[in-house]
């Protein structure tokens, strides 16, 4: 039987990460399930959890004005959904759409941020966790802006 | 590194061939298959060669070779209309004539690769140099690792060889993964730049060999991002491009710092390639 701590330690995202924090983190931490279609946070809304992707695959969606959604990205296992739950407004500026069956582990982002602001070694390794995915996005999303592939490129 | 090999007595008298089949790969993209109009076989060619392909009446063209060489007794190019020549190319009908020159440059380093994982990385229309390489390891599946195919393409309707695609992934020890920049409501697959695929990719860097083919700037940053995952550069070859001309290293439109693409290349190890593609204008 897999554990929910020993889950969140073997997440690529948290490797690495001292035995103490994942049991902090734990307490806020919970398995989730989303069926194919389904949409997991929309634009928008209020943005009080993130997700450590365990299998599936989400689409990330922007609604251009009077248009359909357009997928921007997408992310499957290993990978981590949603960082707007850790700075204000904590509100969702996407959809995340799960276009495959979606197995998650949940963490709530309101538990989260008051354990980071009682300790903030915690909150320390949060942030460096994080920028360095943003940091990955920002680029993946500047070379996805060049259209390397148009004509005349 | 695979040396050229040139097929006619004269390397700059184009041979005869004949259109034996088109075959509409995207809205601007088309595969031509070609066979000698004497009746003899094909000249022969390594992975990653290119040909120069006389258009009687408008223009003479590099294009990389995309078939299978296995396949004796034709010569199979895909080529994208994006002007005047190549447009002229890709409308040639059954049975019309297209002069062929060479093959010319430089192969990718199929047999040095014989024992390890082969990971083709490509971009656009960058597949196409790279399918060769492709039907030589799977052609001769027991002399390599695991092969490893990850391919963008701007839209899902950009996609080349879709079939293919399919049927390769289901080879023994395969994997491949399709990406797209942009995707549509229908799209199921993976959206996002060639490099987001290679989390997925399940790499083992030090029993690997990289080719890549696709923009230069792609090139780049996926050359880049395979070092960040443990890659050496001497493991890691790029097939370049540059406005080739002669073919044969004669004319110099294809310099590129102290390198003629056309004859030493145009697929060159990425430590070769990397103190240029920092530099502007080259």
């Amino acid at each position: 039987m897999e554990t929910l701590e020993r889950i969140i330690a073997e997440h690529p995202f948290f490797a690495g990460l001292e035995s103490y924090y994942t049991s902090l983190l734990t307490g806020c931490a919970s398995n989730i399930r989303f069926d194919q279609g389904s949409y997991i946070f929309r634009d928008g809304e209020e943005a009080n959890a993130f997700y450590l992707l365990r299998s599936g695959k989400v689409a990330i969606e922007i609604f251009p004005p009077q248009g359909r959604p357009v997928s921007v990205a997408t992310m499957g296992e290993g990978e981590v959904l949603g960082w707007s739950w850790l700075l204000p407004p904590y509100q969702w500026k996407y959809n995340a759409h799960s276009i495959e069956p979606v197995r998650a582990i949940a963490l709530d982002g309101k538990c989260l941020r008051n354990k980071c602001e009682q300790n903030h070694d915690l909150g320390y390794e949060m942030l460096k966790r994080f920028a360095k995915i943003m940091e990955h996005r920002l680029e993946e999303t500047r070379f996805q802006l060049l259209d390397v592939y148009a004509v005349g490129r | 590194m695979n040396m050229a090999t040139t097929a006619t007595a004269d390397p700059m008298l184009p041979q005869s061939y004949s259109v034996r089949q088109v075959l509409k790969e995207t809205a601007d993209t088309f595969t031509l298959t070609l066979e000698p109009s004497n009746g003899a076989g094909a000249n022969r060619f390594q992975p990653g060669q290119f040909s120069m392909l006389w258009v009687f009446g408008v223009g003479e063209l590099p294009i990389s070779i995309s078939g299978d060489p296995a396949e004796r007794d034709r010569l199979v190019y895909t080529v994208r209309s994006v002007g005047q020549a190549t447009h002229a190319l890709v409308s040639r009908e059954v049975g019309d004539g297209v002069g062929v020159r060479g093959p010319f440059g430089t192969g990718w380093p199929v047999e040095q690769a014989q024992g390890r994982d082969v990971l083709v990385i490509a971009g656009g229309i960058g597949l196409a140099p790279l399918r060769p390489v492709i039907y030589e390891v799977l052609n001769h599946r027991e002399k390599y690792g695991r092969l490893v195919i990850l391919y963008g393409a701007r839209s899902p309707r950009d996609l080349l060889y879709r079939k293919e695609l399919t049927a390769w992934a289901r080879q023994h020890e395969t994997q491949v993964l399709v990406t797209v920049d942009y995707g549509g409501l229908s799209w199921r697959g993976h959206v996002g730049v060639v490099t987001t695929l290679f989390k997925y990719a399940r790499l083992q860097p030090a029993r690997s060999v990289a080719f890549a083919c696709g923009p230069e700037i792609m090139m780049r940053f996926v050359a880049r991002d395979l070092e960040t995952h443990g890659l050496a550069q001497e493991n890691i070859y790029l097939s370049m491009e540059r406005n080739m001309k002669c073919g044969l290293g004669f004319c110099g439109h294809c310099q590129y710092g102290p390198h003629f693409i056309c004859k030493d290349g145009p697929i060159f190890r990425y430590d070769q390639m990397r103190p240029l593609l920092d530099k502007y204008e080259l």
